[in-house]
């Protein structure tokens, strides 16, 4: 189980600057622990309507940490997201990052991932997530700067960038290379000159409320 | 007034030198001799926080002992070894040991030294840790806290102008002035065309650029750098300079080269900053070399 929670509206708004937008939902994880299910995405889409947000469409995906099922789901609703400048994605930090590897339109993750314990759906691919309770997703192109940055920066790359590679291996991708690619493509460099705050340390560790929740360790639930 | 020295000759216009100091490994001050024979050449002197991620005597120590000896130290600080208390109390640090000048940076991984396993701390970074600098100055700590005696600092910070792909160092430069850099020292630069196509690019910033120099001891030295050290690209002609000199002609030649830079970068900056990195004693000759003194 991936353990994902709704971002709130505020801070969702402030990422998502496009007005059309178009959601994609996942069906697994994020589903069962009511970050994806009917009622919080219609609280949500019914708040972004009031905030003048135009909904091109929505889509709801079993696994979006499979980017097969993915790209297979989505081409039969390619007319609708063509309409939009943005997707709103209802998942974990993978299937975030999985939809940005498969459309070239600005991500936006809908949640913040909290824990990653237990099965992780069918997740095939590089994307990678360190479940620190602040997705960054939304400023970087779908691309974790948590995961992909060795030095885990989140105001852009240091100086030690060498040929788009990262100054500890020169086999390594430098993760913010990789985002100003990302950015660039799809027109959104912009973003990079917004000042990000110092990281919020306190989300990595849930607190004990969060802790004793139905899903967030499933295997010791009763309830269920 | 300018809050520093260094300060004050840049609001006058005055073509600035600074060098760089590297502390030992150890107790030993000797290397402080090599800042006492450029005293009256140099305008600040920089000194390194565990350069290379190398376990070393301090920087804010080695600064006051500079204070001390009536040099201008710029207190290198980076965010690989320090969390956001200890950044923050050791800028307060800096302003009572009489340091004003503070250079901001990242920092390298520490992977790169001598304690490799160590845990890379990087909680702010220097953007994030100039705001806090720019903040302690207003006096208040980053959480708003209010502070019985402020800082003062001129606020320096670094950037690459050989940095591929450029639009993003400059992106990067850009926060950094906003976050608080009043002035900005460069990566080692060998190719005064691209320096001044840099230049051209951020002369809107209005902030002033020391360039940076480092002196070539070999054409190994030169490949190397142009193989690994992000931004530097040394130009084929000096290559063939170094490697065609003999083995007691290498320093000349050397100094030739920086000389040839630092002419060069007189009228398109507003400093430079010489990172001698073991050859201070050839700093003086290079200076006379280039006009400077």
């Amino acid at each position: 189980m991936i353990y994902s929670e709704l971002k709130n509206i505020d801070e969702i708004l402030k990422i998502v600057k496009e007005n059309e937008i178009f959601l994609i939902l996942c069906n697994g994880c994020a589903e069962v622990c009511k970050v994806s299910d009917d009622k919080s995405v219609e609280e949500i889409e019914k708040k972004l309507k009031e905030s003048g947000k135009d909904i091109k469409g929505k889509v709801k995906i079993d696994f979006l940490c499979s980017k097969i099922l993915i790209a297979r789901k989505l081409k039969k609703f390619l007319n609708e997201i063509s309409f939009s400048k943005g997707l709103l994605v209802f998942s974990c930090g993978i299937g975030v990052q999985c939809v940005s590897d498969v459309i070239d339109k600005p991500v936006y993750p809908a949640t913040n991932t909290v824990y990653l314990g237990g099965f992780q759906g069918l997740w095939p691919g590089k994307e990678r997530c360190l479940e620190c309770g602040t997705c960054y997703l939304g400023i970087t192109g779908g691309i974790c700067p948590i995961a992909f940055c060795t030095k885990q920066l989140v105001n852009g790359p240091c100086g030690g960038t060498n040929n788009g590679k990262c100054e500890i291996d020169k086999e390594k991708d430098c993760g913010w290379a990789l985002i100003y690619e990302k950015l660039k493509k799809i027109n959104k460099l912009e973003i990079l000159k917004e000042y990000q705050e110092p990281r919020n340390y306190k989300l990595i560790e849930p607190d004990s409320k969060l802790r004793k929740k139905v899903f967030y360790d499933i295997d010791k639930n009763e309830e269920l | 007034m300018g809050i520093s020295n260094l300060q004050e000759k840049l609001n006058e216009g005055k073509f600035v030198i600074t060098s760089e100091i590297g502390p030992g490994k150890g107790t030993n001050l000797e290397f402080l001799k090599e800042a006492e024979i450029l005293k009256d050449k140099v305008d600040a002197f920089n000194v390194t926080d565990l350069q290379s991620s190398v376990m070393r005597l301090g920087s804010l120590a080695t600064c006051h002992l500079l204070v001390e000896m009536g040099l201008e130290p710029v207190f290198q600080i980076t965010c690989r070894d320090r969390n956001r208390l200890a950044l923050q109390s050791d800028l307060l640090s800096a302003y009572v040991l009489g340091i004003r000048n503070v250079l901001i940076l990242t920092g390298d991984h520490p992977i790169l030294g001598d304690h490799p396993e160590t845990k890379p701390v990087f909680d702010l970074d220097s953007v994030s840790l100039l705001k806090v600098a720019s903040t302690l100055m207003e006096g208040k700590d980053m959480k708003g806290n209010q502070l019985d005696g402020k800082v003062d600092f001129f606020l320096g910070a670094v950037v690459s102008p050989g940095y591929e792909p450029l639009d993003l160092q400059i992106i990067k430069m850009e926060k950094k002035i906003e976050a608080g850099a009043k002035f900005f020292q460069t990566q080692a630069v060998y190719d005064l065309k691209k320096f001044e196509e840099f230049m051209k690019r951020i002369e809107k910033y209005k902030v002033p650029i020391l360039g940076g120099i480092v002196l070539l001891k070999s054409a190994g030295m030169a490949k190397y750098m142009n193989e690994n050290v992000a931004g530097v690209s040394v130009p084929e002609k000096y290559i063939e300079m170094m490697a065609k000199a003999k083995k007691e002609e290498r320093v000349k030649v050397s100094l030739q080269i920086g000389a040839e830079l630092i002419k060069g970068m007189k009228g398109l900056c507003q400093g430079i900053h010489i990172m001698p990195l073991g050859w201070d004693k050839y700093v003086p000759d290079l200076l006379s070399l280039s006009g400077l003194i």
